[in-house]
């Protein structure tokens, strides 16, 4: 670990990470009891990368990433409530229940989406980044792709225009090792996914997406990359996914052996927290009141999720379209 | 439909029957896409054909429609018999442009020289609770477009009958299933190996007097079980499977519409443009004069699906509707 994290912020990213963790638990146990239903992705195990990214980021700056969504937009701020009442589909989600799991939205925290379309949504991403640039916002996106995703050909439409016209984005690809049941063996034929930007000029690295510490200095040097006009940045993060692909994936294409092992030597919120113990010197008392803290949050998230109602059904036939037009 | 012939499996098991017989008969039809070897496919209509035929005919693909169509599309001209599963249809637009513009344009471009026999198949239409970007009837896209065939079976043995037929047809066919359906058993399901249905012909599920009622895919048990509802009412409805869309059966359904006078269009997509449109413009051009009541529609909202329950059943068509479109055109809501 590298000594430029304060106390402080070590806490604020045990936090982060551990919210993360502790609300995909709860979201399962909503799914089990049917209180969720369709496609429910967690993002259990993969938490250092999103909080490690987001240490780095700038208010004005966007994000985009797939349906595996819970986990970035928790880390960008957003509503633990608004985010579990989604999820049941109830008037106090993020989307008034109209987009679930798969497809949520914050203007406020420039998260936009959210996308079921494999691939599609870095495309979308890259005009994110068009548009900072255009309007000299001094933003950047971040645009995140699981290593399944990485195959789409629209991918590398988007690496050619962004290095083209540097435009100030940084792909991440959160390379878990599968894409629902094929593995990266099965599905690449070269797995240096951080190279492929090469034919078309764009940097990249490999990172440790296990360690919140590794990817908040990759994401340094990414963004800062990015922001100061030299164009794309590839972010290729090794980590991986606990659960099944979605509720309904049993993950018979991986030994239980590889799952137990990856936790116990890579976990990203163990090996912080222990991190934070021996190396910070924190007592644990500390870390314990942010675990009680968090859980209370989490508490409060599942409660409004179930209490808050179902949207009217008038709102069925709203958000279709917008009324107002332009004014030149 | 106790046919001593005809046995009992579900839709999921009869889809892949079809499957396995034709690729023991013709080694030049193969199976690729998404999941479908290893993973034995993301809804199990492939379970066992890899062990039944190894990789070289079950191929397992990275996550690249588009390049899976486009290579399907070239396996064809080169003298195979591809079948694309397309994990979901909603998956297939970002393929699209390879189905229209290079499986369904092709032969007419080369004045009848090239010819494209391939299957793009998978679910279609909504599942339960899975928000808008999945849940999508894409019949009217693809029935819209020369040069294509659509077929989208209700029952069991349809499905296998039609499948295998799409398989040896010498054009791209468009075979639209549906993921609610997988699961149901019908007792339909030939075992002979050498019997197949012919695409372009609907079948009368229900014989009726009063009023037509046309569906196709999960939508027939939606008619079906309103036609019940409305028999209770005294009005007779007829049931007919469309099967196929394009081309599509106007035959059959002029010919009950001029025994009935009446015609409700069921459908799960949306109602602009949609198979209902077609319905409405064929009844004017070819029974307008057989006619009682105008043409009435039956459809999903014009709104993109919603996730939550209660809106998620407000947005597709429910038996009640049915019932009510029934009634309607018999003058009697
Ligand atoms: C265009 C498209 N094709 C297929 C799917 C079905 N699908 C959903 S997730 C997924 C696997 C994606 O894997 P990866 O990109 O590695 O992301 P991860 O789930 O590991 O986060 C597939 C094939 C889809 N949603 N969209
Ligand atoms: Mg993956």
């Amino acid at each position: 670990m590298v000594n430029s994290i304060s106390q402080n912020e070590a806490l604020q990213a045990y936090h982060d990470m551990l919210l993360i963790r502790r609300f995909e638990e709860r979201a399962a146990q909503l799914y089990g009891m049917g209180l969720i239903a369709g496609f429910c992705h967690l993002y259990i195990g993969q938490e250092a990368v999103v909080v490690g990214i987001q240490s780095v980021l700038k208010p004005q700056d966007t994000i985009i990433t797939a349906y595996r969504d819970h986990g970035h937009m928790l880390a960008c701020g957003m509503d633990p409530r608004g985010v579990m009442a989604e999820l049941t589909g109830r008037v106090g989600g993020y989307s008034k229940g109209k987009g679930g799991s798969m497809h949520m939205f914050s203007r406020e925290k420039n998260f936009f989406g959210g996308h079921g379309i494999v691939g599609a949504q870095i495309p979308i991403g890259t005009g994110l980044a068009f548009a900072h640039k255009y309007k000299e916002d001094g933003g950047i996106c971040v645009a995140s792709m699981g290593d399944g995703a990485a195959n789409q050909g629209q991918v590398y439409e988007s690496y050619n225009m962004a290095s083209l016209w540097k435009l100030p984005v940084v792909y991440v690809i959160e390379n878990n090792r599968y894409g629902m049941g094929t593995s990266i063996e099965r599905s690449s034929a070269g797995d240096t996914y951080y190279e492929r930007g090469k034919g078309w000029k764009i940097p990249g690295e490999k990172v440790d997406g296990m360690n919140y510490a590794n990817v908040k200095e990759a994401a340094l040097r990414a963004t800062t990359h990015a922001r100061s006009g030299k164009g794309p940045y590839i972010l290729e993060m090794d980590t991986y996914r606990y659960r099944g692909h979605s509720m309904s994936d049993p993950a018979k294409y991986r030994s239980k052996e590889e799952v137990e092992h990856i936790k116990e030597q890579r976990d990203p919120i163990d090996h912080f927290r222990t991190y934070l113990t021996s190396e910070l010197k924190i007592k644990e008392n500390e870390i314990k009141e942010i675990e009680e803290k968090i859980k209370a949050v989490v508490l409060d998230a599942v409660e409004f999720s179930k209490t808050s109602p179902e949207p009217d059904p008038s709102e069925l036939y709203t958000d279709v379209l917008k009324e107002e037009i332009a004014v030149s | 439909m106790t046919n001593p012939e005809f046995t009992s499996m579900t839709v999921r098991e009869a889809l892949r029957d079809g499957m396995a017989e034709e690729m023991s008969l013709d080694d030049t039809v193969f199976v690729i896409g998404e999941e479908v070897a290893e993973y034995n496919g993301a809804y199990k209509v492939s379970q066992g054909l890899l062990d039944m035929f190894g990789p070289k005919r079950v191929v397992d693909t990275p996550i690249t429609e588009h390049a899976i169509a486009g290579l399907g599309v070239g396996a064809a001209f080169g003298g195979l018999r591809p079948i694309v599963e397309f994990m979901t249809f909603n998956f297939s637009m970002q393929a699209i442009d390879q189905i229209i513009n290079s499986a369904a344009k092709t032969l007419y471009m080369s004045g009848g020289q090239m010819g494209c026999p391939i299957v793009f198949r998978g679910p279609n239409g909504a599942a339960s609770r899975v928000g808008a970007q999945h849940s999508h009837c894409f019949a009217s896209w693809y029935a819209h477009c020369p040069g294509l065939k659509v077929v989208s079976p209700y029952s069991a043995g349809d499905a296998k009958a039609l499948l295998k037929s799409a398989i040896r047809d010498s054009n791209p066919v468009i075979f639209l299933e549906n993921e609610l359906l997988y699961g149901h058993s019908f007792d339909d399901v030939s075992q002979d190996p050498g019997y197949v249905l012919p695409i372009g012909k609907a079948l009368i599920r229900r014989a009726g007097k009063d009023v037509t009622l046309t569906a196709f895919s999960i939508m027939v048990d939606k008619a079906l079980k309103a036609a019940e509802i409305l028999a209770e009412q005294g009005i007779d409805a007829e049931v007919i499977d469309l099967r196929t869309l394009r081309p599509l059966d106007t035959e059959t359904i002029v010919k009950s519409v001029m025994k009935t006078n009446r015609l409700v269009s069921i459908e799960e997509s949306w109602p602009f443009a949609g198979i209902g449109s077609e319905m409405a413009a064929l009844m004017m051009e070819e029974a307008f004069d057989y006619l009682d009541a105008p043409v009435v529609r039956v459809t999903g909202v014009d709104v993109p699906m919603p996730y939550a329950a209660n809106l998620e059943h407000l947005a597709l068509p429910q038996v009640e509707a049915i019932v009510e479109a029934g009634k309607k055109v018999c003058y009697r809501s």
